[in-house]
Parts: C-alpha cells; sequence; structure tokens
C-alpha cells in the first residue's frame, strides 16, 4: 500500500539514494539494513518526509503524494519512533503523546486535563504500558519512554484514515535482551493496526522480526530477502561487497610499527555504559582503528584518551605514566592531539585566523611573559601551510571560511606543529570531498613515518581496513575481536562486519 | 562576497557610520555641537564610561556577562577617597599609594566574582549582579551615605589641566584604552578570550585552563572598572555609593552599539570606543539641540535593538531564549 518508485536523492557531493523501488503491505514488517553511509536514514528521511526525493514518485494506495514536512506525513498515517528519544522530559506523559495536537481538548481556551490524561490511558493501553499518564517523563525507564513513543505515534490511528506505516529506527539499542522480546512481541501485536518498517544494525534482530529485508548499499537497494530465505551470512556479504581499493588508502606506504616502545596503554578499562574492560597498546607508528557501530563505544574510549572521560576501573597509561586525574590539559602536555568529528565544533574556532587556531594549543611556546610573538606565529603557521598545501590566502584567513578540508589540515597543523605525537582521529574523513579525504591519508602515513601513533575511528569500513594496522572491532563497549594486518594481508569488510552485528 | 556592500562588511563599520551621522546630523542642527568645548564635554563623559565598558568587553568577549559594575566602580571609589584623606589627602605625599589600591580593590570584586561563577557554577550574569548589589551595600556602609570630598589640586588636575582643549583624564582614558588593545590583541590572554567565545568546547579541548582563565578575565575587567571608578571621582571630586550609577546600562549599552556580539567571540576595544561615543554624542546632542533626557533614553533602548538585530544572522539560530 506503501510505494516508492525510483526515489532518487543527491546531495553535494554525495548521490545518497539511487533510484530507491520500496513497498510495504499492510500489517507488514519491513527489516531495513545498511552500512553507515548506505543510505538508511536518508531512504527513512524521505519516508516520513523530512526529506522531499529529487526524483521518483511517492504512492499511497496507488495515489502519489509529496510530503513538503514531516507533520503532512503525518497526516497520511506515517509515523517516526526516533532512536534518540524524542519525548521532552520534564513534561508529563500525556502532554508529549498529544504535543502539538492538543486543540481536540481545549474547550474555551482552557484545556481539559481529564479528558487528555482519559485518551492517554487509551493509548498507552495499545502499548501494554500501565502508569499514570500524568507522570513526568523523566521518572520513566528506557524501556517505557519507548513504549511511550510508540504510543505516541499510535494516537494517528484516530486522526487519520487509511493505513499506518510505522518507522523504529535502533529501537533496540537502549533496552535489555527480555525487553527487546517484549517490544517485538508488542510489534507483531500491533500489525493488526499498523505496518512497521524495522531498522537496526543487530542482525539477529533484524531476522527475528521482520517478513522481509531490504539490504541497503552506496544508495541503492542491493537484495530483498524473505524471512524464510534470510540468512545472517549472505546478508552481510551484500552490505559490504567490494574490494579495498589499496592504492587509494596508501597501504604501500604503511610501515612496520615499533612493537618494544608503548605510547598509550588500556588495561580492563571500563566506564560504566559506555564500554568495558577494554585493552591495548598504542605503538610508535602503528594505526590503531576502532570499529564498531554508532554507539557501541568508539568515541568514548577516545575521549577517555583524552581525558575527558574518567574511567571507573583498568588503568590507563600515556607513555609509561599511570593516569590519575583525567583531564584534557594533561593529556595535551603528555602529546595527546585530538581531531574531533565536529570540525566546527571541537576542530577550528571559526572567527580566529589560521595562526590563531594553530597556536591555540601551543600558546605556552609563542609568548613570553603572556605577550605573543606573532611574528613566530606566522612563520610557524606559514611553514605548515607549505608543508600541508593548505588552501587559504594568506595566514590571516578566518578559519571558518576555509573548506573542510583546509580545516582538517590546520587542525592537523595544530597538534603535530606542537609536538603532539599521540594523534586520536575520529571520522578525519567525514564531509571531505576525494581529493580532500588523500591529502589526510598521507598525513596520516607522515605522522606514522615520523613515529606517531594514530587511534583511529573512521568514516567507513573501508577507510578502517585500508589505514590500520590493528582493529579492534568493538560491539555494545566490548572488545569483540583484533585483527592485524599488514598490506596485502589484511581483513575483509566481511570479517569485520561478520563481529559488528 | 559579491563587492564591497556585502552584510559582513556592512556590519563591520556600521558603528562607525552611524557615529559618523549622529555627528552630522546635530552639526547641522546646531553648529555649536562640533565645537572643541562641547566634544572635550563628550569626551570628559567619555572617559570613565570608555574604561567600565572596556572591562566589560573582555568579558562578553568570552561569552560570558558582568554586571557587577556599579558596586565595584562605588566600592573602588570611595575605598579610594577614604584612602587618600587618610594618607594626606595630596597626590604629593603618600596619598598616591590609594590609586594602586583602589585598582587593587576593583581586581579583588573582580577575583571574587570569577570564584563564584567559576567554583560555585553560578551563572555569570547571576553571580555578577548579585556581587555589584553586594558591592554597592558595602560602599554605603563604608560612607553612611556620606559624599566624601577629594579636593586636591593635583589629583582634580584630570579635569581642569588641558592640553589641546581636552582635560588630562581623555588622555589617561586614551592610555588605557591602548593598554586594553595590547592585551586584546597582542597578549595570550587576549586570545584565549576569543578563543573561549568562539569555541569553549574546543579551547578546552585544545588544553586551555578555561576556568582560570574566566577567573582573570573577570579580575581584569575589575581592573577597568576601578580605573573608570578613579575618573569618575576625578571628574566632579566627590566619592559616593551613587558614583556607580548608571554605569550598567551605560556601558553594556555601548559594548552592544559598538558591534561586540552578545554570544562571544566577535568585537574588541575599538569597537567599545565606537560605542561608547554613539552612547555620549546622543546624550550631548539632544540636550544640546534642546530635546528632553526621557527621549535620550528611549532613543538608546532602541539603538541597542536595531545593534542586535544587525549583528544577529537570524537564518542561522532558530530559537532564542
Amino acid at each position: 500500500m506503501y510505494q516508492l518508485n525510483k526515489v532518487d536523492k543527491k546531495f553535494p557531493g554525495v548521490h545518497a539514494l539511487k533510484a530507491v523501488d520500496f513497498t510495504i503491505g499492510r500489517g507488514e514488517i519491513v527489516g531495513l539494513v545498511g552500512e553507515n553511509g548506505a543510505g538508511k536514514s536518508t531512504l527513512m528521511k524521505v519516508i516520513y518526509g523530512a526529506y522531499q526525493p529529487d526524483g521518483g514518485t511517492v504512492t499511497i494506495d496507488g495515489k502519489t503524494v509529496r510530503f513538503q514536512n514531516p507533520r503532512q506525513a503525518m497526516d497520511h498515517g506515517i509515523g517516526m519512533v526516533f532512536q534518540e528519544q524524542s519525548l521532552i522530559t520534564n513534561l508529563t506523559v500525556m502532554e508529549n503523546i498529544f504535543l502539538g495536537f492538543e486543540k481536540q481538548f481545549v474547550r474555551f481556551g482552557v484545556v481539559d486535563w481529564k479528558a487528555m490524561a482519559e485518551a492517554a490511558r487509551k493509548q498507552l493501553a495499545k502499548v501494554k504500558l500501565d502508569i499514570d499518564p500524568g507522570m513526568i517523563t523523566a521518572k520513566l525507564s528506557f524501556a517505557q519512554r519507548q513504549l511511550v513513543e510508540l504510543a505516541k505515534v499510535l494516537t494517528l490511528e484516530e486522526r487519520v484514515e487509511g493505513d499506518l506505516v510505522i518507522l523504529l529506527d535502533e529501537p533496540t539499542s537502549v533496552l535489555a535482551r527480555e525487553e527487546v522480546e517484549l517490544l517485538f512481541k508488542l510489534v507483531r501485536e500491533l500489525t493488526s493496526r499498523a505496518s512497521f518498517i524495522f531498522v537496526s544494525h543487530r542482525m539477529d534482530e533484524v531476522l527475528e522480526l521482520s517478513d522481509r529485508i531490504y539490504v541497503m548499499k552506496d544508495g541503492e537497494v542491493v537484495d530483498v530477502v524473505d524471512q524464510a530465505a534470510a540468512n545472517i551470512d549472505s546478508i552481510q556479504h551484500k552490505m559490504v561487497g567490494r574490494d579495498v581499493d589499496k592504492e587509494y588508502y596508501r597501504e604501500q606506504r604503511q610501515g612496520a610499527y615499533d612493537p618494544d616502545r608503548v605510547l598509550v596503554s588500556f588495561d580492563g578499562v571500563t566506564v560504566p555504559g559506555r564500554y568495558e574492560d577494554i585493552s591495548f597498546d598504542l605503538h610508535p607508528g602503528e594505526v590503531l582503528c576502532l570499529v564498531g557501530t554508532e554507539g557501541s563505544g568508539r568515541e568514548a574510549i577516545l575521549r577517555t584518551i583524552f581525558g575527558l572521560e574518567k574511567p571507573a576501573e583498568g588503568s590507563v597509561r600515556i607513555k609509561g605514566q599511570e593516569i590519575t586525574r583525567f583531564n584534557a590539559r594533561q593529556s595535551v602536555e603528555l602529546g595527546v592531539g585530538y581531531v574531533p568529528r565536529e570540525r566546527k565544533v571541537e576542530g577550528i574556532v571559526g572567527g580566529m585566523n589560521v595562526y590563531e587556531n594553530m597556536t591555540l594549543s601551543q600558546m605556552g611556546n609563542y609568548s613570553s611573559a603572556g605577550v605573543l610573538r606573532i611574528a613566530e606565529e606566522k612563520a610557524l603557521a606559514q611553514k605548515w601551510i607549505d608543508r600541508l598545501a593548505i588552501k587559504t590566502p594568506s595566514v590571516f584567513k578566518d578559519c571558518g571560511g576555509l573548506s573542510g578540508g583546509n580545516q582538517q589540515k590546520v587542525v592537523l597543523a595544530k597538534w603535530r606543529s606542537g609536538g603532539s605525537d599521540i594523534i586520536l582521529l575520529d571520522h578525519p574523513t567525514r564531509g571531505l570531498d576525494i581529493g580532500a579525504k588523500e591529502d589526510v591519508y598521507d598525513m596520516v602515513r607522515e605522522m606514522c613515518d615520523a613515529g606517531a601513533g594514530i587511534i583511529l575511528v573512521a568514516d567507513t569500513l573501508e577507510e578502517a581496513i585500508g589505514l590500520s594496522h590493528t582493529i579492534h572491532v568493538v560491539k555494545d563497549g566490548k572488545t569483540q575481536k583484533v585483527f592485524h594486518g599488514s598490506p596485502g594481508n589484511k581483513p575483509s569488510l566481511f570479517d569485520l562486519v561478520h563481529y559488528m552485528t | 562576497m559579491n563587492g564591497i556592500l556585502n552584510r559582513e562588511t556592512l556590519v563591520k563599520w556600521a558603528p562607525l557610520i552611524v557615529l559618523f551621522i549622529l555627528i552630522l546630523f546635530f552639526t547641522v542642527l546646531e553648529p555649536r555641537f562640533f565645537s572643541v568645548r562641547n566634544l572635550a564635554r563628550i569626551a570628559i563623559s567619555s572617559a570613565p564610561a570608555l574604561m567600565v565598558a572596556i572591562g566589560v568587553t573582555f568579558i562578553i568577549i568570552m561569552g560570558s556577562i558582568d554586571l557587577s559594575m556599579e558596586g565595584t566602580v562605588s566600592v573602588s571609589a570611595v575605598v579610594f577617597a577614604f584612602a587618600f584623606l587618610a594618607l594626606g589627602g595630596t597626590i604629593l605625599s603618600w596619598a598616591w599609594l590609594a590609586l594602586p589600591l583602589a585598582v587593587l580593590v576593583g581586581a579583588a570584586i573582580g577575583f571574587l566574582n570569577g570564584l563564584v561563577h567559576v567554583k560555585l557554577k553560578v551563572p555569570s550574569f547571576m553571580a555578577s549582579l548579585a556581587m555589584g548589589f553586594v558591592g554597592t551595600g558595602f560602599a554605603l556602609l563604608l560612607t553612611g551615605g556620606d559624599r566624601i570630598r577629594v579636593e586636591d589640586e593635583v589629583f582634580r588636575g584630570l579635569l581642569t589641566e588641558r592640553w589641546l582643549g581636552f582635560p588630562v583624564m581623555v588622555y589617561v582614558a586614551l592610555a588605557f584604552l591602548l593598554i586594553g588593545w595590547f592585551i586584546q590583541s597582542r597578549t595570550a590572554l587576549g586570545r584565549n578570550f576569543y578563543a573561549v567565545g568562539g569555541g569553549e568546547e574546543l579551547a578546552h579541548a585544545s588544553g586551555l585552563n578555561v576556568n582560570r582563565l574566566r577567573i582573570m578575565g573577570f579580575m581584569l575587567a575589575g581592573v577597568f572598572y576601578a580605573v573608570g571608578a578613579l575618573l569618575a571621582v576625578g571628574r566632579i571630586g566627590i566619592a559616593e555609593t551613587a558614583t556607580g550609577n548608571n554605569f550598567m546600562f551605560m556601558s553594556i549599552t555601548s559594548v552592544v552599539v559598538g558591534g561586540t556580539a552578545l554570544w562571544g567571540g566577535v568585537g574588541g576595544v575599538w569597537n567599545t570606543l565606537v560605542g561608547v561615543l554613539i552612547v555620549n554624542v546622543i546624550g550631548n546632542g539632544m540636550v544640546v539641540i534642546g530635546l528632553p533626557g526621557y527621549v535620550q533614553d528611549g532613543v538608546l533602548g532602541l539603538l541597542v535593538i536595531i545593534a542586535v538585530v544587525l549583528s544577529t544572522d537570524r537564518k542561522s539560530v532558530s530559537f532564542v531564549k
């Protein structure tokens, strides 16, 4: 009944959806799987009206529709249960359920709370949640909030004529196993009221719940499998299904690292709620990659090394020194440099120019008694502009006005010029075009040759495999498997995905 | 991006253009406005305000706010006057020590301010507003409501001695403006203010001690408030609780009208100079052309709104609290 025909979506530099066909029948549960960046979220956004497709048509019961915003999609019976829960925690459960639709309870400008509570109770009964609708949402457990979200979406049933389609985006990521079972049971029962689209990184769950599974890769639907015929291995093969281009990732320049010296050492480190019992050693010249899905604990490990997240157990050593007081200042002094994912937020200060950004972490080296030696700063900036071929009209250019690739170079120059030799890269190539990506790969190799150790959270699996000496696959905060790879002898994409999902 | 007349350039130069238009406007209506005598009058009323406004400029560049200036100015002024009289009552005796003492008092209040803000994690506007009230109350406690006269001729020379038609206090204020400029552009401290205002997360992630920096900022602001207090006392020869009155609205208005953005990272002491001059030109010009004082307040209020509207890129900000 709900159908996408040859839907296309392009963003600058990315062809996010390529002629995608997608159908969902009445009461059906459809699974949607694919790597990060395969186009799942774009597809979902098209379905619930947050994006408008550039080509192709969307039809409901044969009639073509076009949604300008999610509200219009809701009016056609399409609801979304968000992964990042979208409830406002300081409001009551019933206020959340009817947020934006309070009008039905308003008499002469006053909200009839009793009527709203009654209606909310009816919605909560659909998801079998026996709580007081007047409760403040913050007091609910995550599992309960998930059900409230579902109840909220199910209010569409009363408002909309025709059938419902409900998107579930990673609904199980914060739930315990028993809670997942309950949710699945509920979803199956609710198929009498609605169809579901289920998106998850956990392959076994997708197989368990879905009637049919769409497999996406590079913006295309590469396969549609029925539950009966589905098998995890073959789906995982289809999700990755390509080889790594060795030259692109500068594999020929990958040298051996120095196994005798250790830059960073983790021994049984645990941050409750983030990751558990993580151990590794980072050596000079090594690229160590943390691979896992979003929220698997990769970023939290980087944050611990940088002194932003204090572990509850285990020992962290940087260059042999046991870390007890975790703060960023100390980590910077020990030679740790952090290249964050959000360049605009944490990478460069917009409004400050190139040399000001470059010396921000090492102003002590460029000032005497607090007075800056600006001539030296400029000389340093010029040196690195030449060395990394940073495209900027001058050292006075506001960094906010540089391209993403050049901003990234400024960030790397900031750390390298200050002598940092433990470099944490969090999605260093996100949002960069191909040429800029290759520049980043070159820099990674150069830093290794110079004896720096790099911990990488890569943007894609290919990048992870291509760049690293060592790969730790992390799932739900625990190391699943460690791969070692020299050029020509690297783990395959399939090996990684197998342990990730 | 296209041509000279894009939005960015316009916003950058708008305050100066407004200042010129105002001067032109008042001069056309009343030629005496542009006489040296009148310009000196504007400069005299601007000098203490400029000091206070420069102090708060640093705080606003950091993305915080400081509302303690009225209390700080009052306490510094009163402490100065008491010490000055107790130590001999003339600059030529040991009484000159009262000058650095007042500055130290300003720094100390700023330090307390910063401490309350950073250590107790009280939002800066609330911490400093409260500290300002404490200061005003303390000044009243010290004076018991009396006015303290400072009649030393050498100290009053700040006002009475004139070079090129302008009193000494104007040159003192200019000297401190240059010091402020030096701190802003040539010291690690000044650079760090911009870094914290432009991206606090990033400043932290670059290993800066953001808390210490904030406390230093409030101390520096306190020093400038105290200098403003000294000029204010020099101007009227009296120190009292009311010495600090009106500095809060005056200085914040000046900073904002001068084009320093309230969310930090943008602007500087030259913007503040232009802002202070705009505010004082309007005040003086209205009197010269014979408009009542309440019109002046209304005009200033409108000007603040226009300045903020001009400097905000509304496309990138979806909600304002």
